[in-house]
C-alpha cells in the first residue's frame, strides 16, 4: 500500500476544481489511456491579468487525481508568469510529498500546465507534444523532458529518473543513455579519468587483451546479465548470432513495434554495454535475416 | 468499520479451528521432532498426522509430501531441482502468465544457458496444447504449468497436460497454490510429478508451503543440511505450521462442496451485478473453466488504483492488475499476455472471496461499486459526459 499523505488523500476524495472550462483561455492536455495516466487541464483569465478559474479532468491513480486538484488550486490568483514558474516540486511539496515511484505524477501536472500556457500564448498545440530527440520510445520521454526533471529534481540515478517521467521504464533499452543525460546534466566527472577504475574493478575482462575465446565469453556474459534483462522486461530478447573479430552479429527477438523503430538507438545501446564491459573496440550489428515479426504491444 | 474481504487470492484468514489445533505447539508441546526424547519425539507423531491430512486431499502417499516455507520454495525447488537432476537436458515449457514464483525462475535460468519457452494463452487465457506438443522434445527437462491462474482464476486442463508431457518421458510440474481447496484435485488419477502448494491460501497460517513429489521422480535437494523429510529439505521443521496446514487439509476436503456451490454462487452474483450496473466493464478471462471464488473485471477509462482506494474507504478489499498499485509501470503480464488492451488492463479489479464470505457483503460491495466507477469517470478526461 502507499504512503500517501493527508493531503494527497484529502485530494484524492475530495478533488476540487473537477471538470473543463467551455471557453477557457488555455487548454493542456498530457498523457494518453495507454499510459496509465492523462490530464486535461483548462484555466480562464480575468480582467486583472490573473488567472481566475482552473479546472481538470484525469484519468489516473490516486496521486494523479489529487496532483491535478492541487494544481488547479495552486494557480488561481497567479499570473501567466507567475504559472510558468511553477515546477513539479511544487506541486508535490504542496502535498506534503509524494512516493518516490509517484513522481511522475506531479510532472504530469507541470506539463499539462506548460501546455495549457503555450495554448494561451500561441492560440497554438494544446497537447503536450514531444520536442526533440524522443530518448525513451515506450513512454514518449524527450531528452529535454528528461533533462527538465533531472535539473529541477537533482536526479542522480535512472531509477529516479523513471520515478519521475517515467523513461526506462518500459522495455528499459533507453536507460543507459538516460545514464549518459544524467552525468551530462550533472556535469560529472567523464567516463573516463575517475570512471575508468570503477568499470575495471566491477569488470574484470576490460583492460587486458583478451583472447578470442576470452572475449566471446565475455560478449555473452555481458548480454546474459547486463542487457538482456532489461529487454525481458518487454518480452524481448536478445541473442548472440557471431563474433567477427571486433564486430559483434546481435539479433533482437519479440521486440515491440515502437523499439523495433529505433533499432539503432537499441544497437546503440548494446555496442555502449558492450565497450563498457568487453572492449573499447567493439562495434554491433544485426542481423537482419534472423529477424521477427515485430509485435506491437500496445495492442 | 468492518472489513469486506474480497483479496483472499492474496492471503486467507487462519481458520479458528485450524488456530485451535496449532496453539499448543508454541509455549507446550515445542520440542524439536528430530530429538530422541519422549517429549520432541511426540512431536514428530504430530507431523505424521499432518502429512497424512495432506495426503488425504491430495489423493496421494504420505511420503510423496515435503513440508517447505512457502509456495515459491516449492517451485523453487522443484524447477531447479529438477533441473539439476538431468544435467544434460537444457530445456524448459512454461506459460506466459504463471506466477513470479516459476516466471522469474525460468526466466533466470534463460541467463544460463537454459532455452524457455513461454506458451502464449488467447483472449481468454487459454493454452493452445497443440502448442506445448510442439515444443516438447529430447532437449526438454522440464514442463512447469500453474493449475490455476491468480489473476483471473482461469483453470488449465492440468490432467490432460500431465498426461501429454510425462507420456513423453518428461517431468511435469505444476504450481498449484491457487487450485488447492477450490477445486477437486486427485493425485491418484493424474500424471502430475511435481506440485506446489501453499499454506496461507488455504486458512493455514503464513510461512508453510507443501511440495509434492510422486515417487520415483528424481530431483536433487534445494536445501541442503539435516536429515528432515528424509533429507529430501533440510532444515527444521515450522511445527505449527506443518499442523495448522495439516488441519487446513482436513478442513478443505470437507468444504470443498460449499467452495463450488455457495462461494461461487456468490462470486457469480458480485459479477454479474458489477458487469450490468457498470457500462464498459468487462470480464477477463475464460467465464467456463474458472476458480469459483475468483472475478477479475476491467472498468475502461479509470484506474485501477483510484478504484481500490475509494473500496479501501468502505472497508472492502480487492487488487488490480493496474501499473500504479505494483509500482511498476506496465501493467498486469497476465492481462497483457491475454491481449487485454492497456486501457482495460489499468482498470482491472480482482476480486477473490473465500467461504468466509458472505452474502450481505457482496450485497454491501454491489451497493458501494458502482457509484466510485462513476464518480471516477466523472474524474477522467476520457469519458464524455
Amino acid at each position: 500500500m502507499w504512503e500517501y499523505t493527508d493531503k494527497v488523500k484529502e485530494h484524492f476524495f475530495n478533488p476540487h476544481n473537477v471538470g473543463e472550462i467551455e471557453d477557457a483561455d488555455g487548454i493542456g492536455e498530457v498523457g494518453s489511456l495507454a499510459c496509465g495516466d492523462a490530464l486535461k487541464l483548462t484555466f480562464k483569465l480575468g480582467e486583472n491579468g490573473k488567472i481566475c478559474d482552473a479546472k481538470f479532468k484525469t484519468f489516473g491513480c490516486a496521486s494523479a487525481i489529487a496532483t491535478s486538484s492541487v494544481l488547479t488550486d495552486m494557480i488561481k490568483g497567479l499570473t501567466i508568469e507567475e504559472a510558468a514558474k511553477v515546477t513539479n516540486k511544487d506541486i508535490a511539496d504542496y502535498l506534503g510529498g509524494l512516493p518516490e515511484q509517484k513522481m511522475h505524477c506531479s510532472v504530469m501536472g507541470r506539463e499539462a500546465l506548460e501546455a495549457a500556457i503555450e495554448n494561451y500564448r500561441t492560440g497554438g498545440r494544446k497537447k503536450h507534444e514531444l520536442e526533440g530527440r524522443v530518448v525513451c520510445t515506450c513512454f514518449g520521454v524527450t531528452e529535454a523532458e528528461i533533462e527538465k526533471v533531472i535539473l529541477e529534481n537533482n536526479l542522480t540515478t535512472v531509477e529516479q529518473v523513471t520515478n519521475y517521467c517515467k523513461a526506462g521504464g518500459g522495455c528499459g533499452g533507453c536507460r543507459g543513455e538516460i545514464e549518459k543525460i544524467i552525468e551530462k546534466t550533472q556535469g560529472a566527472i567523464q567516463v573516463t579519468g575517475q570512471g575508468e577504475g570503477r568499470d575495471a574493478a566491477a569488470t574484470p575482462g576490460k583492460g587486458r587483451k583478451l583472447t578470442n575465446i576470452q572475449k566471446i565469453q565475455l560478449v555473452q556474459q555481458t548480454i546474459n546479465e547486463q542487457i538482456r534483462p532489461a529487454l525481458r522486461a518487454h518480452g524481448g530478447n536478445i541473442e548472440l548470432i557471431d563474433v567477427e573479430g571486433n564486430k559483434v552479429i546481435v539479433a533482437f527477438r519479440g521486440m515491440c513495434a515502437q523499439c523495433r523503430l529505433t533499432e539503432v538507438t537499441m544497437k546503440d545501446v548494446v555496442e555502449a554495454k558492450l565497450r563498457e564491459f568487453v572492449s573499447e573496440e567493439l562495434f554491433v550489428e544485426e542481423d537482419n535475416d534472423s529477424a521477427q515479426e515485430p509485435h506491437n504491444h500496445r495492442g | 468499520m468492518k472489513t469486506i474481504y474480497f483479496d483472499n487470492n492474496a492471503t486467507t484468514k487462519v481458520d479458528e479451528e485450524v488456530f485451535e489445533e496449532m496453539k499448543p505447539l508454541f509455549c507446550e508441546l515445542y520440542g524439536n521432532p528430530s530429538s530422541m526424547h519422549t517429549f520432541g519425539g511426540q512431536i514428530s507423531r504430530k507431523i505424521r498426522q499432518a502429512r497424512e491430512r495432506v495426503a488425504g486431499l491430495l489423493g496421494c502417499e504420505p511420503s510423496e509430501i515435503i513440508f517447505t516455507s512457502c509456495g515459491t520454495e516449492s517451485d523453487n525447488a522443484a524447477i531447479k531441482g529438477t533441473l539439476a537432476a538431468v544435467p544434460n537436458k537444457r530445456k524448459i515449457i512454461t506459460t506466459r502468465v504463471e506466477h513470479p514464483a516459476v516466471l522469474t525462475v525460468c526466466r533466470e535460468l534463460g541467463n544460463y544457458g537454459y532455452t524457455v519457452v513461454e506458451l502464449g494463452v488467447d483472449k481468454r487465457g487459454r493454452l493452445d496444447l497443440a502448442e506445448l506438443e510442439e515444443a516438447i522434445d529430447d532437449n526438454t527437462a522440464l514442463v512447469t504449468i500453474m493449475y490455476a491462474n491468480n489473476e483471473t482464476g482461469v483453470v488449465f486442463p492440468i490432467d490432460k497436460i500431465a498426461e501429454l508431457v510425462t507420456s513423453r518421458g518428461i517431468v511435469f510440474h505444476t504450481d498449484a497454490v491457487q487450485a488447492m481447496g477450490k477445486i477437486p484435485l486427485n493425485l491418484s488419477k493424474s500424471n502430475i510429478d511435481l506440485l506446489s502448494l501453499s499454506g496461507h491460501k488455504l486458512h493455514a497460517p503464513k510461512g508453510v508451503g507443501i511440495l509434492y513429489v510422486r515417487k520415483g521422480t528424481r530431483i536433487s535437494p534445494f536445501m541442503l543440511g539435516g536429515h528432515q523429510e528424509a533429507g529430501r529439505r533440510a532444515g527444521t521443521e515450522n511445527v505449527p505450521g506443518i499442523v495448522g496446514l495439516g488441519k487446513a487439509c482436513e478442513l478443505a476436503a470437507k468444504n470443498l462442496e460449499k467452495e463450488n456451490s455457495k462461494v461461487k454462487y456468490l462470486r457469480d452474483k458480485l459479477e454479474n451485478a458489477m458487469l450490468e450496473k457498470c457500462p464498459d466493464s468487462r470480464l477477463n478471462g475464460d467465464k467456463d473453466n474458472r476458480l469459483p471464488n475468483t472475478s477479475n473485471i476491467s472498468f475502461e477509462y479509470i484506474e485501477g488504483e483510484a478504484i481500490l482506494l475509494m473500496l479501501d474507504k468502505y472497508g472492502i478489499c480487492a487488487s488490480s492488475g493496474s501499473a500504479c498499485t505494483s509500482g511498476s509501470l506496465e501493467p498486469s503480464h497476465v492481462l497483457r499476455a491475454m491481449g487485454v488492451p492497456f486501457t482495460a488492463a489499468h482498470g482491472s479489479i480482482r476480486f477473490s472471496l473465500s467461504r468466509y464470505s458472505t452474502e450481505e457483503e457482496v450485497d454491501y460491495t454491489i451497493e458501494k461499486l458502482p457509484p466510485i466507477i462513476n464518480r471516477l469517470r466523472e474524474l477522467s478526461p476520457f469519458v464524455a459526459k
